[in-house]
């Protein structure tokens, strides 16, 4: 017997991943979520049939989408986090002794639920004092934030579904808003490759270039994620990415990590050259 | 034959055993079931393309319903507490200016408040009848027109005994209900008909809480636009009567204009959202009406913006609020209602329903999900954050009084001449100068054009509003009578 998970990518290229039993699966009110266990990738999250994370390869989102805007700023300590209820950025985030409170605002209650029964890897920190949980659509909750964090990480899912509205310029206003003077958004920024998802990465470049002073795109390599060339938004009141990078304060830091290094910091802000050019077609 | 019931879509059951039956098509429509027209079948499908057919036996006739499109009539008039109730594939459009011609003959006169929907004047030009206006009573603060108040109604009839019907807005497009049962019960005191322009208010049958419907009220003759609230395709709308109509006379008057090729996909979306309204409507608008209180009162927290409701009521031309409706007053922000709308739509893609000068309407309905309703509250928010300017200087005026100097009719077919909008002051224009959305009249022919009028058209030009009804199609000229 053979059992494959398969996501479509495009119309025309699928990527499987074959399974070795079925650990959950269940409904919520916004959405079909499943765990499996692979014998390649370990236990993944899948949302409405589409990969949020495996164990294999979930250090590399998580650690980018996470010390990247935390190594620039230099004393960030109120947080927000959207989405994310598998608890990876709060676990990266729980790595800061300066840190003081990190909010995390999740839709969908279950998936939280979910990742704290069957991804132990990830949901490992939801206990820390300083984290606290909002079950609550993003968009309102930013709405009613001024001036209150230092970094807003917002995790989301993808630009269809229950997390659409985290790539609006209204949401990408409101981060704005919510953020003090110095402050600093990174979001999950699509990829440039399908052209289906280099359109909607477009759109969302778009929409915060328009929203922010600084706005800069970096990337990773995250094999299970559509083509695996993946990219995120640094969003900017007052901070460049490299030129206010100061490597030497993170190293001081002592965090131990398994993807970012501070090298790699400056090199992800370096893009291929028909990358560059999608960007520049919407700034 | 068993007796039919609201589970029951005559139409849409009739289709589906056509469907079936895989008749061989030697009539119109030419596309034949799509195939020759691959490229609208595509865009369309093609079951949308299979039960584009034409009127024959097993599926009736709209012109002259004997079956199928007659037992879904009788359901629709049961469902809405009509005695008959006509399938129309004109558009609200139609059915308002069939109820129009139906009550009136040439130089008739209709007492009718003033913020028609063009709809209305246009069946007055058709049939000849004279209009007599009730001006209504406005909001200053808003700047919008309000309900019919009865004194004013009363005091018409005085003056017009020999009207023959009384034609109601109900409720405006922004919600606003007059005291419907008193108005009918004046109108029919004195031997006229009471016709209800029902366009925004198809959930008034099904919901709770509602303001009270035309039929519920007793009046004679209302259109119910079921695409709006009610969920049916585009261009599809009832006509509803009460016991005193002649409902064969009426099918005559819906003849003489409506089309003799009905679209079965218009007839069986009215089929099937009749049922749907019928079996859940209470569920659907209690959801609906959850949904815009939702966002009426997060607006309202949002600050400047005001998104009004039921505290207007002031028991004659506020008699009553249809809370389904969310309507916001933008002028504190110093912003028109128009240039939000733009805004929305240009910046933060989201089209909404119309803005005008002060205000705008967002159209809330049970498709709706809560995440697009925080968008939209969000987006909202970020304009008065990125937009947002003091209030002061804003134009406030949305509804002027009309002068009328002749009939729409006459008017309409006079001779005439064009002027600039500049030098138009002082004449008698023949044609309709409106906003649309809404589609109220600023001008209707017959009217005199005032410096107040002509300085109201340049503001709504210049705010962006899209101006419609003149034979210029850049509204610089105004057709006048010689």
């Amino acid at each position: 017997m053979e059992l494959w998970f398969t996501e479509r990518h495009t119309p025309n290229v699928k990527f499987s991943i074959k399974v070795d039993h079925q650990l959950y699966s269940g409904n919520s009110e916004f959405q079909r979520i499943d765990v499996f266990d692979s014998k390649e990738f370990g236990r993944f999250l899948t949302l409405d049939g589409y990969m949020m994370l495996t164990e294999k390869d979930e250090f590399i989102y998580h650690e980018m989408i996470t010390h990247v805007p935390m190594a620039v700023h230099p004393d960030p300590r109120n947080i927000l986090v959207i989405g994310a209820g598998d608890g990876g950025v709060v676990r990266e985030l729980t790595r800061y002794s300066s840190v003081e409170s990190i909010d995390l605002v999740e839709i969908d209650e279950l998936v939280v639920e979910v990742s704290k029964q069957y991804l132990p890897t990830t949901a490992c920190r939801f206990d820390d004092p300083r984290v606290h949980v909002y079950y609550e659509d993003g968009v309102k909750f930013i709405r009613r934030c001024t001036d209150k964090y230092d970094v807003i990480i917002v995790d989301s899912t993808d630009p269809f579904g229950p997390g659409e509205g985290l790539f609006t310029k209204e949401f990408y206003g409101s981060c704005f808003n919510a953020l003090r003077a110095d402050g600093i958004m990174v979001n999950q920024h699509e990829s440039p490759f399908y052209a289906e998802d280099a359109a909607a990465m477009q759109r969302s470049h778009k929409r915060i270039v328009q929203s922010f002073p600084i706005s800069k795109v970096y990337q990773a390599h995250i094999p299970t994620y559509p083509s695996g060339h993946w990219l995120f938004g640094f969003a900017s009141k007052k901070y460049h990415p490299t030129n206010d990078y100061n490597a030497a304060r993170w190293n001081m830091l002592g965090i131990k990590t398994k993807y970012y290094n501070s090298r790699l910091h400056v090199g992800a802000f370096a893009l291929p050259n028909y990358v560059e050019e999608l960007l520049k077609d919407v700034e | 034959m068993t007796e039919l019931s609201q589970v029951d879509a005559p139409i849409y059951e009739a289709l589906r055993r056509f469907r079936r039956m895989r008749i061989v098509p030697f009539d119109v429509p030419g596309h034949k079931r799509g195939r020759g027209n691959m490229e609208l079948t595509e865009f369309l499908g093609e079951d949308c393309m299979n039960v584009d057919v034409n009127s024959m036996k097993p599926l009736d006739n709209l012109c002259h319903p004997v079956s199928v499109i007659k037992d879904a009539e009788e359901l629709a008039a049961q469902a809405f507490g009509a005695a008959n109730a006509f399938f129309m594939v004109g558009g609200t459009t139609s059915a308002v200016q069939s109820m129009i011609m139906y009550a009136c003959k040439e130089d008739d006169k209709i007492i009718m408040p003033r913020n028609v929907h063009r709809s209305a004047i246009n069946a007055i030009i058709l049939t000849g009848a004279v209009p007599v206006y009730v001006n209504p009573d406005v909001n200053h603060q808003l700047g919008i027109a309000l309900g019919m108040s009865v004194e004013q109604v009363e005091q018409a009839i005085r003056d017009n005994p020999d009207a023959k019907a009384i034609m109601v807005n109900n409720p405006t497009y922004y919600g606003i209900c007059s005291d419907l049962r008193r108005i009918t019960g004046l109108a029919h005191a004195h031997g006229m008909l009471v016709l209800v322009d029902e366009a925004h208010g198809t959930h008034f049958y099904f919901g709770e809480g509602f303001p009270v419907s035309a039929m519920a009220a007793g009046a004679d003759i209302a259109s119910a636009s079921m695409h709006k609230s009610g969920g049916s395709l585009t261009q599809s709308s009832f006509l509803l009567m009460g016991k005193g109509i002649n409902s064969d006379y009426m099918r005559q008057i819906v003849n003489l204009t409506q089309t003799t090729s009905a679209s079965y996909l218009l007839l069986s979306s009215l089929d099937i959202s009749r049922k749907r309204l019928a079996l859940c409507g209470r569920e659907i608008f209690e959801k609906t009406v959850e949904m815009a209180e939702y966002a009426r009162e997060e607006i309202n927290s949002i600050g400047g913006y005001y998104a009004f409701s039921r505290e207007l009521i002031n028991g004659d031309s506020i008699y009553d609020f249809d809370v389904s409706k969310l309507s916001v007053h933008t002028l504190p922000l110093g912003l028109a209602g128009i240039e939000v709308y733009d805004l929305l739509r240009d910046e933060y893609d989201i089209q909404i329903e119309f803005g005008d000068i002060g205000n705008i309407l967002a159209y809330v309905s049970v498709g709706d999900r809560k995440r697009d309703i925080e968008r939209l509250i969000s987006a909202m928010a970020e304009i008065k954050r990125r937009f947002g300017k003091s209030g002061a200087g804003m134009l406030t005026q949305e509804y002027i009084n009309p002068i009328v100097a002749e009939t729409p009719r006459k008017a309409f077919y006079a001779e005439k001449r064009s002027l600039p909008l500049d030098e138009a002051a002082g004449n008698v224009c023949t044609e309709f100068v409106m906003c649309y959305p809404p589609g109220i009249p600023i001008l209707a022919p017959g009217e005199l054009i005032t410096p107040e009028i002509i300085e109201y058209i340049k503001y709504a030009k210049e705010k962006g509003c899209q101006m419609t009804g003149t034979e210029d199609i850049n509204i610089e000229r105004l057709n006048v009578l010689i």
